[in-house]
């Protein structure tokens, strides 16, 4: 509440907004992380871009955002002020925490950013793609200790599927979970960890600086400026992004659903938005609509099963 | 340009009056909302980034330097004088501060917090100047193994730190562990003794129950003992300002502390409070007045204080050299530096020199303004002291329940905090201590996880623990520190121990 008073009021003093309220954004995690930097990143251009004229940003942390969106779906139900921020981590978390709250109960919106993983090793290491790589882990898969993000996650399913399109036991995966990108970068550049797996941009200044060697990015297709290997053209059919979206309250009429599209749309189409993408190096994955939906329900899917071969979800 | 010319002139820039200006506006909103308890440096930096996007590059960078030490000074302020410390990092501060402020030395209390965050982050920022790379470099070869090493021998010098009899400490410190098995496991992602509530599921906050045990247990306990209760709370007596052995007792800790915090904050897993852990047993070993401590001994608030400011600059070395945000404050910061433009990371020295070194300027400039704000209102702060006791107690639950609720806005985490407020109660008429139920709730976690991830990497070869120097040296410190003291005792040659004490100086 306090958070709320405060914010508001500095917020006030800051913009001297003219009307009232027009949304408030919950990040389902502590201040600093992706869905606050997407929430406070969208705030700025909801602004900027007059979309609205005053927006709030509220923390609930805890457990892969499944705190927040247990409370935006129990407490906001009907309110088409409200906006949870949320992404692929939160469908990992649903699930491993059993939540009896998942993304059927709000409305998701648009999908609005991505990042893609990429693996490295340290430069030192004697592994130079991912067919050492891949050698290494069918010999021993325990000896290939994996370090990256909390268990469950991007980076924990993203091993789970190299494992399996290599033909090893995903149970066997030796992942080793750090409380977050910073950790587990230390870890990596110490040779702690044979791997590292974890978003492009947690590694980019490294890569770039040569104290990591880029083996191989998730993405469909090569990206412009990154110079390494599709994991597919390595060989492993392996294809995920990490993406952030935006879901609304739930019991909501369709009129307040387009109205709230709309203006995601807006945002997701408006220069300061676009900017802010480039500055934080996050790819523009905007989808909405029913497209959204069914890519929604197919990464649901393909979590719980990819989930269930690692054996965290029983 | 070399390493110096570029602190020169980025501090002529950041003297600037304007610049001058931002960096006072920046310590006095960072203290003053660090000061309301349960809202940490991380919070309150993440609230008010936005007050600095209005400016040029160097005026915002100088008012987040000034938002960022004034939050992480503005929470000892509560913890001595209310007990409610706002944040991990400076529990171990409302152990002796607020003994002392209730003995009437609040003001010292204050002032050699301020005095030692003042010499703390100044050495501390300029050996962020000057050594972050090497300093880097040390820190990476900290792994896994290490850090357990680390944690066993926090666990142990810690431990035997608190309380007269070992057992009730040890009692104290097992429920701090076994509290710090609820919640999500890091390493599987699995639920541990959460019994299906979701509140339950990231564990209990350290920050709600030091609240509880500390400020909820204490108001419980001097309410029951209603009319009776010797009023001991004085508000000043002496001197508002440090006398000459305060001084003189105050600044070896300071200067111990800034060496313990430095390194540690460096850590990408360190974390401020081990740092303020390390840095209190290393006091209560080398002081000349043990009976003091537990009572109010002014050690007690230098060192730590001084390890907590000393961690806050440690932990822009890993941000600032390679992009690593080690904490959420820093993870924040990151988001800020990027609305310049500006990526941290290996090449940051090299493709924005000014940058970095006028935001090392401000960080110098910023420290010197937090003291030039926080001396002179020491006088004031103590002040609270002279409310009366029934509107004194009322308002530190009132802080406490709101700082809670504001950290953390639910039902389940009042209920939390009433509960271990009661257990806090309890614990106090059976005179068990409290700090050692936060430590293990602290440092369980931090141990367990690394103990499996060392093993974990080794696939299980128990050896590995040893087998990196660091940790076995560590390791053999922690066995010295159980032993010896034991074998002295042994002995019926306890005094040798004090005279090595005496001997230090």
């Amino acid at each position: 509440m306090k958070h709320f008073f405060l914010a508001s009021i500095l917020a006030g003093a800051i913009a001297l907004p003219a009307a009232a309220a027009d949304y408030s954004i919950m990040a389902p995690a502590a201040p600093g992380g992706g869905w606050d930097q997407t929430a406070r990143t969208m705030q700025t251009a909801l602004q900027t871009e007059k979309i609205s004229n005053k927006v709030q940003v509220m923390n609930v942390p805890g457990a892969g955002g499944t705190i927040g969106i247990a409370q935006f779906a129990s407490q906001q139900k009907g309110n088409p002020n409200q906006l949870l921020v949320g992404g692929y981590v939160m469908v990992g978390a649903i699930l491993t925490n059993k939540s009896p709250v998942t993304l059927k109960d709000v409305t998701p919106i648009a999908r609005l950013t991505g990042e893609y993983e990429v693996i490295v090793v340290p430069a030192s290491s004697d592994i130079k793609s991912v067919a050492d790589l891949t050698a290494k882990l069918k010999a021993n898969p325990g000896s290939v200790s994996w370090g990256g993000g909390s268990a469950g996650g991007t980076d924990h399913i993203t091993a789970g599927l190299i494992a399996k399109a290599a033909g090893v036991d995903p149970t066997k995966v030796n992942y080793i979970a750090f409380s977050g990108g910073g950790e587990a970068l230390a870890a990596i550049l110490g040779g702690q960890v044979t791997a590292g797996i974890s978003s492009y941009g947690e590694f980019e200044g490294q890569i770039k600086a040569g104290a990591l060697r880029l083996l191989a990015i998730s993405s469909d297709k090569k990206i412009e400026g990154i110079n390494a290997p599709t994991l597919k053209e390595s060989g492993l059919d392996v294809v995920i992004q990490n993406w952030r979206m935006v879901a609304a309250a739930p019991g909501l009429s369709d009129d307040q659903k387009k109205a709230i599209a709309a203006d995601i749309e807006k945002l997701a189409k408006s220069k300061t938005w676009q900017d802010s993408l480039k500055t934080k190096g996050w790819i523009d994955t905007y989808l909405s609509g029913p497209a959204f939906e069914a890519q929604l329900a197919k990464d649901i899917a393909a979590t719980e099963s990819i989930l269930k071969d690692i054996g965290l979800v029983k | 340009m070399s390493t110096f010319e570029f602190l020169l002139q980025g501090l002529a820039s950041a003297m600037l009056p304007m610049n001058l200006i931002y960096a006072l506006i920046g310590v006095t909103l960072g203290t003053m909302v660090g000061v309301l308890p349960g809202i940490g440096p991380a919070t309150t930096v993440a609230l008010l980034l936005p007050v600095t996007y209005q400016l040029d590059a160097t005026g915002s960078l100088i008012m987040f330097a000034g938002i960022y030490y004034g939050g992480m000074y503005g929470g000892s302020t509560t913890s001595i004088l209310l007990n409610t410390p706002g944040e991990s990092s400076s529990i171990v501060t409302a152990l002796e501060g607020n003994k002392m402020a209730r003995a009437g030395r609040g003001g010292p209390a204050l002032a050699t917090a301020a005095i030692g965050s003042f010499v703390a982050g100044l050495i501390a920022t300029l050996a962020l100047a000057f050594v972050a790379p090497y300093i880097v470099k040390l820190a990476l070869v900290f792994g896994p193994r290490e850090y357990f090493a680390l944690m066993v021998l926090a666990f142990i010098t810690v431990s035997s730190a608190f309380g007269n009899s070992a057992l009730r400490g040890l009692t104290s410190l097992f429920i701090g562990l076994s509290l710090s098995l609820v919640g999500i496991d890091q390493l599987t992602g699995q639920n541990r003794l959460s019994f299906g509530v979701p509140d339950l599921l990231d564990g209990i906050e350290v920050t709600t129950m030091a609240v509880a045990m500390f400020a909820i247990g204490e108001t419980l306990f001097i309410a029951a003992q209603g009319e009776q209760a010797p009023d001991k709370v004085e508000a000043i007596r002496g001197s508002v300002w440090m006398t000459a052995s305060d001084w003189a007792r105050s600044w070896k800790a300071w200067l111990r502390g800034t060496v313990i915090g430095f390194p540690i904050g460096a850590m990408p897993a360190g974390g401020a409070e081990i740092g303020t852990f390390l840095s209190y047993a290393t006091e209560k070993r080398l002081t000349k007045h043990p009976e003091e401590f537990g009572n109010g001994a002014i050690e007690g608030v230098a060192g730590p204080e001084a390890a907590n400011n000393a961690s806050a600059a440690g932990t822009l070395v890993p941000l600032l050299t390679l992009g690593l945000p080690t904490s959420a404050t820093a993870a924040i910061m990151l988001a800020g530096f990027q609305q310049y433009g500006l990526q941290p990371g290996p090449l940051l020295f090299a493709t924005n020199p000014q940058l970095v070194w006028g935001l090392i300027a401000s960080l110098l400039i910023a420290n010197l303004m937090l003291l030039v704000l926080n001396l002179p209102l020491v006088g004031l702060w103590v002040k609270l002291l002279t409310i009366p006791k029934p509107w004194l107690y009322a308002g530190i639950l009132v802080f406490a329940t709101l700082g809670t609720i504001g950290a953390n806005p639910s039902v389940f985490e009042l209920g939390m905090l009433l509960v271990f407020g009661l257990v806090a109660y309890v614990m106090r008429v059976f005179d068990y201590p409290i700090a050692p139920v936060i430590v293990g709730l602290i440092l369980g976690p931090l141990a367990e996880q690394q103990l499996r991830r060392a093993l974990a990497i080794s696939q299980g070869d128990v050896t590995t623990l040893v087998q990196s120097p660091i940790a076995a040296v560590l390791l053999a410190l922690a066995a010295i520190a159980l032993i010896l003291p034991l074998i002295l005792r042994f002995r019926g040659r306890g005094n040798v121990l004090s005279q090595m004490a005496a001997s230090e100086d």
